[in-house]
């Protein structure tokens, strides 16, 4: 072991001025998407999972099933389209889907190592290291995305080239949404070994319930109650919102509602987070350490 | 005073964690806060760095309210917990220069003060390693670097120890005196492990939730009648507990 010199000069404070007011919180949102990228970076496995799910559902599935579905014109397709077209924009919500599912076990995971705790002592304000995290984990996803656009591409999903650029703040306020939603769900689990139950109560049926895999006017026809769930669902908007954004175009029933939900969910996480009010002195965590 | 803990109960549900605590870290002093596991000690740490808000009672960091102005107060305490709170696939740097942006540092800034920092714990030749490569003494001089990173006045200390070999444990003690000594912080030190007490340390014992003692080492030794702190702290809190758990090492 190395010996610690501790007749050297302490490092003051003038050589690393902390900056408040505006830089400081620009340093600070700037550190957090930072570390999530590196993160991400470092974890291959992740990445290389993120992506090949959406394709094996495109290359496989949708193959599959091209010759099963039809799919009428419905906007903001101009003409028929393949099923391996309308099934891009839900793959994509997928990808989103469990990302922010995934940060969502990352928070728990972050939580019971005390990673989550390094994050909360930090003297800015909790809604914006939160919000911050948040924008990060999109960030992640948004690059996930796009490789898998660019694979797509090749597959003949040939959405206008314009529509890249507009897809983008839609792909943003939708990890938003679902990255707040697994934000909340985090504070309430309590174990990481529950993410098995979040895949079945949560991914499974939020993924199924919606328009991602299928039009809703063909779910109408099978069951009129499951068009509601369908419709009632935050992920069939951030699907619409992306669908017409990948066209240059915007559906504002779907942007309303995912801004609404975004509102929301957001609103709930930095409740449950907040110590005065939210969930964590209550029951006990993290850690479980008294 | 560093810290000023007054009157902090903290429940669980049922389960009252902490009941009416009290207790003070006065500038450039070593406090130690001894207990048993399970007696609070984490459970006040969390109190103390917000992560629960204290429901009852007042926690001050500088005379600043960690309620009424917690980024005042936060901006002031280093915190090292007893879980690892480093990224294991990141390297020394990349932890030091995120934790300093948490703390609006700027990138050029925090670097310098990171290599400065790990200059002092004798690691700077490790700055560009992971840390899954380190062990665990240096594990932790890393999270003590990183706790001190925004040049802290008040440096709490979860179970710093707990895990690491003896020659490690002494280093980490060391470096933490040596703190105390140097740079006048005030720091909590809270331990299990009896032996870690010095004889000029303030001592608080918590036990079950309550503080059963703050003062000297000498006012414990003469309030117990016993030769040792290990005698005190077992008169104190019961032999049976200490050594059912076996977690007060001599």
């Amino acid at each position: 072991m190395k010996t610690i010199p501790l007749d050297r000069a302490p490092p003051t404070l003038a050589d690393a001025p902390q900056r408040a007011g505006f830089p400081g919180y620009l340093a600070c949102f700037n550190g957090i998407v930072w570390r999530e990228m590196l993160r991400f970076i470092h974890q291959r496995e992740r990445f290389l999972s993120a992506l090949v799910r959406p394709l094996v559902w495109l290359f496989i599935f949708a193959a599959g099933f091209r010759q099963v579905l039809g799919v009428s014109i419905i906007p903001p397709y101009e003409t028929y389209v393949l099923y391996e077209v309308f099934v891009t924009p839900g793959l994509i919500g997928m990808i989103l889907l469990f990302n922010a599912m995934q940060s969502s076990l990352s928070m728990v995971y972050d939580r019971e190592t005390g990673t989550m705790r390094t994050l909360l002592v930090s003297p800015f304000p909790r809604w914006f290291l939160l919000t911050s995290k948040l924008i990060g984990g999109g960030a992640v996803a948004l690059l996930q995305v796009y490789v898998f656009l660019l694979i797509a591409y090749a597959w003949e999903i040939e959405p206008p080239l314009l529509g890249y650029l507009t897809v983008l703040p839609a792909l943003f306020l939708a990890s938003l949404m679902l990255g707040a939603l697994a934000l909340f769900m985090s504070s309430i689990i309590k174990q990481l070994e529950n993410f098995a139950g979040v895949m079945n109560f949560v991914i499974f049926p939020m993924f199924f319930a919606s328009s991602a895999l299928y039009p809703l006017w063909r779910i109408r026809e099978s069951s009129p109650l499951l068009y509601e769930i369908c419709r009632f669902n935050p992920f069939t908007h951030a699907v619409e919102l992306i669908r017409f954004a990948l066209y240059a175009q915007i559906d504002p029933a779907s942007l309303a509602a995912v801004l609404g939900f975004t509102a929301v969910f957001l609103a709930a996480a930095i409740y449950a987070y907040n110590p005065s009010k939210g969930l964590l002195g209550r029951r006990g965590a993290p850690g479980g350490t008294a | 005073m560093a810290l000023s803990v007054a009157g902090v109960s903290h429940a669980f549900g049922d389960r009252r964690a902490l009941v009416d605590v009290s207790l003070e870290v006065p500038a450039g002093s070593f406090t130690v806060l001894l207990g048993l596991n399970g007696a609070g000690k984490s459970t006040l740490f969390a109190l103390i760095t917000r992560l629960y808000d204290n429901v009852s009672g007042e926690i001050r960091v500088f005379g600043n309210d960690v309620r009424r102005a917690p980024s005042a107060a936060l901006r002031q305490i280093g915190v090292v917990f007893q879980s690892r709170t480093l990224d294991a696939d990141l390297s020394l740097l990349q932890n030091l220069a995120y934790h300093a942006a948490l703390h609006g540092f700027g990138r050029a800034a925090a670097r310098a003060r990171a290599m400065e920092l790990l200059e002092i714990i004798g690691l700077a030749d490790k700055a560009r390693d992971k840390v899954r490569a380190l062990s665990g003494g240096q594990a932790r001089r890393v999270e003590i670097a990183r706790a001190l990173l925004h040049d802290p006045r008040c440096l709490l200390l979860d179970e710093a120890t707990v895990g690491l070999d003896i020659g490690a444990r002494d280093g980490i003690i060391a470096l933490v005196r040596g703190l105390v000594a140097r740079q006048g912080l005030g720091v909590l030190w809270a331990t299990h492990l009896i032996d870690e007490v010095a004889p000029s340390d303030r001592i608080v014992i918590l036990h079950k939730g309550r503080v059963l003692f703050t003062g000297d080492h000498d006012a414990l030794l003469a309030m117990t009648g016993t030769a040792t702190i290990r005698e005190a702290f077992t008169t104190m809190t019961g032999s049976a507990d200490a050594q059912s758990t076996g977690a007060v090492a001599a």
